[in-house]
């Protein structure tokens, strides 16, 4: 069939934090789907304006790319600096600040999205009324429920303040260490409220895997499709969010490398650029680009992990595996419930980070002998977040690549898109505001980081323009 | 220097001062704040930032450069003057390429303090970008030009205080620019990282390598009390 037989729909604007996207598909005459695409027409540039910079710089300058999960971009910074001044172990202190602020940073950025982005579309339906599927309807029918969103976000917000110095664009991280430890009354203020924040992650995720459990047979077609996962785990396995190496596993669990040093990350990913994305699409190198493509985030975590080793966590990991027999889970709705045991197993870290007395020491910096070039890694909220970096010998940096997390997550959700349009649109030419919430629904597990400026307010600034082939304009809604 | 006492009113408030100091040392005794960036107690006052401005008799002077006259009617903390220091300071942001969301002095910094001090929230005129020259060369200084405010501490303490002359001043106008007194880079000078030059800068331009953001946000110079807050301490 040739191409002017085709129609083609575009969703744009996609707005998100850092800029815009739009979603394009292309059908035959007989409205079936024939491809997909996210496009994401934002460039950020960081990996260009951050040369010449002086290298201690970096964790605080590169956190800018975000105002959602800032500190992982910060971490992820300070951990490839840790290397550049020659420190390969922090002190205990140093890094279990770090990774309090790490755990606070996953705990709030989870808990926004579930309680304030996807939960409307769970309580309510992807098709129900947009006058109700959204964060105030949620607040107007689930009051309880808006208040625990706000408090565990706040909590987590806290936390990065204590830790960072700032709850947005904070300092804490610095090469070889941190600026400072926690005091006693810091920790106090935290400990009181700890029990609460447990209990109320237990209960968002009793809502998610509710949800997943009665609306099975929707999420194993939703959406769904196998792919390999890719996360860090620690050397015994268990689920680390902080520190680790990156293992990576098929659709059946098979292991396609384990426990490799993430210095060597480019042995193993490659990134290919297409033409029709600013983003770029990575894959793992052995496979290759058409079937190399990988999952990252919560889902891609909790199935390439052996164990968590929090028990309230790992039990419910357990559970979820149970579902699968043991095999990695594919489903693109599962990404929901992972991401809850991940709060539920973050909760558990604070907690055990704060009766830790070596959050109270003194020894907060390392220093070393001079590097050149390191790789910082982290497991953000959305996945896998590399930070690349070559600094000469006037402190100024030369080289900077970016890999992040959504970046690793374009072919996924590009695939989750094809197969929600495939299976709720072809076939249906009128196109419905149902029909754009199911897209959305799509990409939104994910939780990348258009989501948010999407969904915020349940107002989607989404257009939808179908093209005849001729490229005559003959239908468009927007979302008001 | 004479020892006999005068009597000015700065804001109409009557102050005591000796002969042969200038405003802005009477008043900071009397625990008056004019702001300034360029003045610096070691140097010799040279009223280039023009943001200690007052009015002397109805007239525009540099408090920092003008000696006190017994009777003299000082107006400082007018509307007017205050109008003017914005101004001021507005225009160092938009001729520099300021960004203290990522810069190490954030919190130290003496021209964020003084704007955060007069009140703005953000420039109003148009920003310039201007090309800056970042130097790195030196194992212990990095000198970035983006964030100079071209106020002569650098160049006047290295002269006077180190017995150096490593800085100094190339072109006019618009085309002013802080240079090094050598071939080409910083590392090419005898600047050392104890030299009192390498200290006194208001602004992130030239720093200490490796402290990036040791000091965390909170324990910051004027992460607490306004900028002169220590010298209106005095006052009580």
């Amino acid at each position: 069939m040739s191409d002017k037989n085709l129609k083609r729909i575009v969703i744009e604007p996609v707005t998100r934090v850092e800029g815009h996207g739009k979603v394009s598909l292309l059908m035959d005459e007989e409205n079936n789907i024939k491809q997909a695409r996210l496009h994401i027409v934002e460039f950020r540039g960081f990996e260009r304006f951050i040369i010449g910079r002086p290298y201690w710089e970096v964790p605080v300058l590169v956190q800018r790319l975000c105002g959602i999960c800032p500190v992982s971009h910060h971490l992820a910074a300070a951990k490839a600096m840790d290397l550049i001044v020659g420190v390969d172990k922090l002190t205990p202190t140093a890094e279990k600040m770090r990774r309090l602020m790490h755990y606070g940073q996953t705990f709030q950025s989870h808990v926004l999205h579930f309680f304030h982005l996807c939960s409307p579309d769970l309580l309510f339906g992807f098709d129900a009324d947009p006058a109700i599927r959204n964060v105030i309807g949620v607040a107007q029918k689930h009051p309880e429920l808006a208040v625990q969103g706000v408090m565990m976000r706040k909590y987590g917000q806290e936390i990065i303040k204590a830790t960072a110095g700032k709850k947005i664009h904070g300092t804490g991280a610095i090469p070889g260490g941190v600026n400072k430890n926690l005091s006693i009354a810091e920790r106090d203020e935290f400990l009181k409220d700890i029990d609460q924040m447990l209990e109320w992650s237990l209960g968002a995720l009793k809502i998610a895997k509710d949800y997943s459990v009665e609306n099975l047979e929707l999420a194993k077609e939703f959406g769904s499709f196998d792919s390999n996962h890719m996360s860090l785990v620690r050397e015994d396995g268990a689920l680390d969010l902080y520190h680790g190496n990156l293992r990576a596993i098929d659709k059946d669990g098979n292991k396609i490398f384990d426990q490799v040093d993430y210095q060597n990350y480019a042995d193993y990913i490659a990134e290919e650029v297409r033409d029709w994305s600013y983003m770029k699409f990575p894959f793992i190198k052995s496979i290759g680009p058409e079937k190399g493509w990988y999952r990252v985030g919560p889902l891609a975590r909790i199935n390439t992990c052996d164990f968590i080793d929090t028990p309230l966590a790992e039990k419910e990991r357990q559970e979820f595996m149970a579902l699968t027999n043991g095999k990695p889970n594919n489903m693109t709705l599962a990404y929901h419930w992972t991401r809850m045991i991940e709060v539920l197993h973050s909760a558990e870290k604070i907690k055990e980070l704060l009766n830790d007395s070596d959050l109270q020491g003194k020894d907060l910096v390392v220093t070393g002998k001079r590097r050149e070039e390191a790789v910082g890694l982290i497991e953000a909220p959305r996945g896998t977040l590399f930070h690349h970096y070559k600094v000469d010998k006037n402190d100024q940096v030369t080289m900077a690549n970016l890999i992040v997390s959504t970046t690793n997550n374009n072919i996924p959700m590009n695939e989750a898109v094809k197969k929600v349009a495939q299976v709720h649109l072809s076939g249906k030419p009128e196109i419905t505001e149902g029909l754009l919430n199911h897209i959305e629904v799509a990409i939104r597990a994910y939780d990348p980081c258009l989501s948010c400026a999407t969904h915020a307010l349940g107002k989607m600034p989404l257009a939808i323009s179908l093209f005849n082939y001729k490229g005559e304009l003959v239908d468009k809604k927007t979302k008001e | 220097m004479s020892e006999k006492t005068l009597t000015i009113k700065i804001d109409g408030a009557e102050v005591k001062a000796k002969a042969g100091q200038t405003i802005l040392e009477a008043a900071e005794e009397a625990g008056i704040y004019i702001p300034r960036l360029c003045y610096l107690k070691e140097l010799s006052p040279h009223g280039s930032c023009r943001v200690c401005l007052v009015k002397v008799g109805g007239k525009f002077q540099t408090a920092c450069t003008e000696p006190v006259v017994d009777g003299a009617e000082i107006e400082n903390n007018t509307d007017e003057i205050k109008q003017i220091r914005r101004d001021i300071v507005d225009m160092l942001f938009v001729e520099g390429n300021h960004f203290c969301m990522f810069c190490e002095k954030s919190g130290n910094c003496e021209l964020q303090a003084v704007a955060y001090r007069l009140g703005i929230l953000a420039p109003k005129y148009p920003y310039l970008f201007p090309d800056a020259e970042i130097d790195g060369s030196h194992p212990d200084i990095f000198i970035d030009k983006n964030r100079c405010i071209l106020c002569g501490r650098c160049v006047q303490a290295s002269k006077d205080l180190d017995g150096k002359g490593v800085f100094e001043f190339v072109g006019r106008g618009p085309e002013k620019k802080l240079a090094v007194n050598a071939e080409a880079k910083l590392s090419d000078t005898n600047m050392d990282v104890v030299d009192k030059a390498t200290d006194i800068c208001p602004v992130g331009a030239i720093i200490k390598k490796r402290i990036g953001f040791a000091t965390p946000v909170g324990q910051r110079t004027y992460d607490e009390k306004p900028i002169g807050s220590d010298i209106e301490q005095k006052k009580s």
